[in-house]
């Protein structure tokens, strides 16, 4: 695909509109939550609002270069995870920046952003923010194993490293999915979702209880809009590449609401049901349940 | 109060010994060098903290201010048994969610410091420390009659009595305690406050530095942390 | 418990004992011979448990008296052993290796009563009080209203209602 500058202009469409219904369906997803347990709940545009109240907070504290840069990496994840795989299949205009190679540098920048937020929160001093971090990095490289091994499954058995022509090959009827396809890769890269949703029960990373509330503590006015705004943002990127890769992708704006929501309610569902996972206990779970699931994907193509 | 017993002197001449890890002293360095530490002033920030104004343009200004008032952050940090009359707030009783409220668990995400009930002189030092550590700017609401003028604890030797002593107080809700509709109706009058633009305290207690320094020295013996904790 | 106390009051000159109710008994017992007697009581007659250790401050007859109160849970019977403790220089006996929990009591005591338990661990350290430099605020002749009233700020306007001069104000008006 050759590049034109009107491109980044689509690109910024995309992310435009994905932020914006990140923004929604999150508030939403808390409001449904809210309802489930008998209360109001939130506004739907409250996470606007926090935003701009984070924006408008006068003073700042800063505590070094890396702390700045910590939600700046996690955001360039998010986007990165974003712009990179097409959002839309078909349409010239929500491709984005996806090329032949695009599988790979997707499973990356799943990773970029804990990197990026390690470094910073590290940088903080808090003493809660460093647990957090160790505990995240701990929990998310075995939670990745199952994706990464699902995903070599996947390249195994459609013999690309293109989104693209993944979706493409998912295309015509409901049982093309890989979902029907090659249900233990879902299976195993579902493992991966979940744990990387920072969802109960593995939200050990932030332990609201216990830890209040891990790698962000520190984290004030403009670093958390920006953490915010990722926040809304990277599940939805993440989401993004399940439905590509196991759901058929999504044709239209209408197709992708629809299918990004039903994917995002599965950590959801799973969250509200399970108690939290202490960090031994989650690796324990991906490497007995996860781990087997993900090399069974593969010797079974 | 009439029945003071003239007899007894508070001890007014000793003072506290400064906690030993607070004491300057001489540390060996791992490559053999001695250095000179004196905790107080060399790991902490001194600066006092500074007034901040508002946007200069009276739109913007009143735009902040409106997402302030619907976006109050409260300080998951109960000091006394008010904190029992914060938490039905959370439940689908009362719900305070739908009004933008929520709990954050760390001083720097939150807005509003709730002083629920009595406070101690320990608890005091804490509270100070938290309020000090929010990002500007930020609100403080005083709970139950412990907080306005000693309440029930008007007698006791470690509970303070006046809370605007000793933080810059935005919105008083009386009550022994106030029952948690009480403490809705104070944060949504709270909200009237910032949406008008009133609820300057933070710039008030910058302002008035001094003054509040030397009221919570006066109490706070054991003062071993910064003038303020940024 | 009136067989035990029998038993013990001659081996460990205990006095006379108070039977407050069934289950409840109190008694007064001596400073050399506490800490055979508690030994005796922990692992010969059940009383396991330490409910709680006290004090009371007997101003006028110049001693604070140290309460420990054990408990048979199998018995349901609860010893509760005075002892008296010179008030100018309380010095009382730690226990904290009979049971472990003795050490928070001992703590608080020596903060707030000023009773010096030699040996018991950290109990020199601050236990709720902070830059405390006044004398222990348990002690009677400590008066937290007119501490309070030096130390921390009022806010005027405070009435009270307290029950006696109020009645007293109403139903005789003219004094």
């Amino acid at each position: 695909m050759s590049f034109e500058w009107i491109h980044v202009a689509y690109a910024a469409l995309t992310l435009f509109i994905v932020i914006n219904y990140g923004m929604i369906m999150t508030a939403l997803v808390r409001k449904i939550g809210a309802r489930v347990s008998g209360r109001y709940g939130i506004p739907i545009w409250q996470n606007y609002i926090d935003l701009a109240k984070n924006i408008a907070l006068r003073s700042k504290v800063t505590h070094g270069a890396m702390f700045y840069l910590g939600p700046v990496f996690r955001l360039t994840g998010g986007v990165g995870l974003l712009l990179f795989v097409p959002t839309i299949y078909g349409s010239v205009m929500h491709q984005n920046f996806s090329y032949a190679g695009d599988l790979i540098l997707a499973l990356y920048f799943v990773f970029f952003g804990t990197l990026g937020m390690a470094l910073g929160a590290g940088e903080s001093g808090h003493p809660h923010a460093a647990i957090g971090v160790s505990r995240g990095l701990a929990q998310v490289t075995t939670a990745e194993l199952p994706l990464a091994l699902a995903v070599y499954a996947l390249s195994l058995q459609y013999q690309t490293i293109d989104i693209t022509e993944i979706v493409a090959a998912q295309q015509g009827s409901l049982f093309n999915w890989t979902l029907f396809t090659n249900p233990l890769a879902t299976v195993a890269a579902l493992f991966g979702l979940v744990g990387t949703m920072m969802r109960s029960p593995f939200d050990v990373v932030m332990a609201p209880q216990e830890i209040p509330i891990g790698p962000p503590t520190e984290y004030h006015s403009s670093y958390l809009a920006l953490m915010q705004t990722n926040r809304v943002l990277f599940p939805v990127a993440k989401v993004v590449i399940f439905m590509n890769l196991f759901f058929g992708g999504a044709t239209n704006w209408a197709e992708f609401a629809v299918k990004a929501f039903a994917i995002y309610m599965i950590p959801v569902l799973i969250g509200v049901v399970n108690p939290r996972f202490r960090v031994e206990q989650s690796i324990r779970f991906f490497l007995k349940w996860g781990l087997p699931v993900g090399i069974l994907a593969i010797v079974t193509v | 109060m009439k029945d003071i017993d003239k007899s007894f002197k508070k001890d007014t001449e000793t003072d506290f010994p400064l906690r030993e890890e607070m004491r300057p002293r001489k540390v060996t360095t791992p490559d053999g060098q001695v250095i000179d530490i004196d905790p107080l002033q060399d790991y902490f920030c001194q600066e006092p903290p500074k007034v901040h104004r508002k946007s200069y343009s009276a739109i913007v200004e009143g735009f902040y201010n409106w997402a302030r008032a619907n976006s109050l952050w409260i300080l998951g940090f109960g000091t006394g048994c008010g904190a029992i009359e914060m938490r039905p707030l959370m439940t689908p009783r009362f719900d305070a969610y739908r009004y933008g409220i929520q709990w954050r668990p760390t001083p720097r995400q939150s807005n509003l410091l709730v002083i629920s009930g009595y406070l101690s002189v320990k608890t005091l030092k804490r509270a100070i420390r938290a309020y000090e550590q929010m990002p500007q700017p930020k609100y403080v609401v005083g709970l139950g009659s412990c907080t306005i003028n000693g309440g029930m604890y008007w007698d006791s030797y470690n509970t303070i009595k006046k809370l605007d002593e000793y933080l810059p107080v935005d919105l008083y809700i009386a009550g022994c305690m106030p029952r948690p509709e009480a403490l809705l109706a104070g944060l949504m009058d709270l909200k009237k406050l910032i949406r008008k633009g009133e609820a300057e305290g933070a710039n008030r207690y910058a302002e008035n530095f001094d003054w509040y320094k030397a009221n919570q020295k006066s109490v706070i013996k054991d003062w071993d942390m910064p003038d303020y904790s940024w | 418990m009136r067989e035990l106390i029998e038993h013990l009051t001659p081996r460990y000159s205990l006095g006379a004992p108070v039977f407050q109710r069934p289950g409840l008994t109190f008694v007064d017992v001596k400073r050399d011979k506490l800490r055979a007697l508690l030994l005796d009581l922990r692992d010969k007659h059940g009383f396991t448990h330490l409910v709680l250790l006290t004090a009371v401050d007997w101003l006028e007859e110049g001693r604070f008296q140290l309460t420990y109160l054990l408990n048979n849970r199998a018995a349901d019977q609860t010893l509760g052993l005075r002892l008296y403790l010179d008030r100018a220089n309380p010095m009382g006996d730690t226990i904290h290796d009979i049971w472990p929990t003795a050490a928070t009591y001992q703590r608080e005591l020596r903060e707030m009563f000023g009773i010096a338990f030699p040996g018991s661990p950290r109990v020199d350290e601050e236990f709720i009080l902070e830059g405390w430099t006044d004398m222990p605020p348990y002690r009677r002749d400590f008066d937290t209203l007119a501490y309070s009233q030096q130390t921390f700020v009022e806010r005027g306007g405070r009435e009270t209602h307290e029950p006696r001069a109020t009645m007293k104000h109403k139903l005789y008006p003219e004094g």
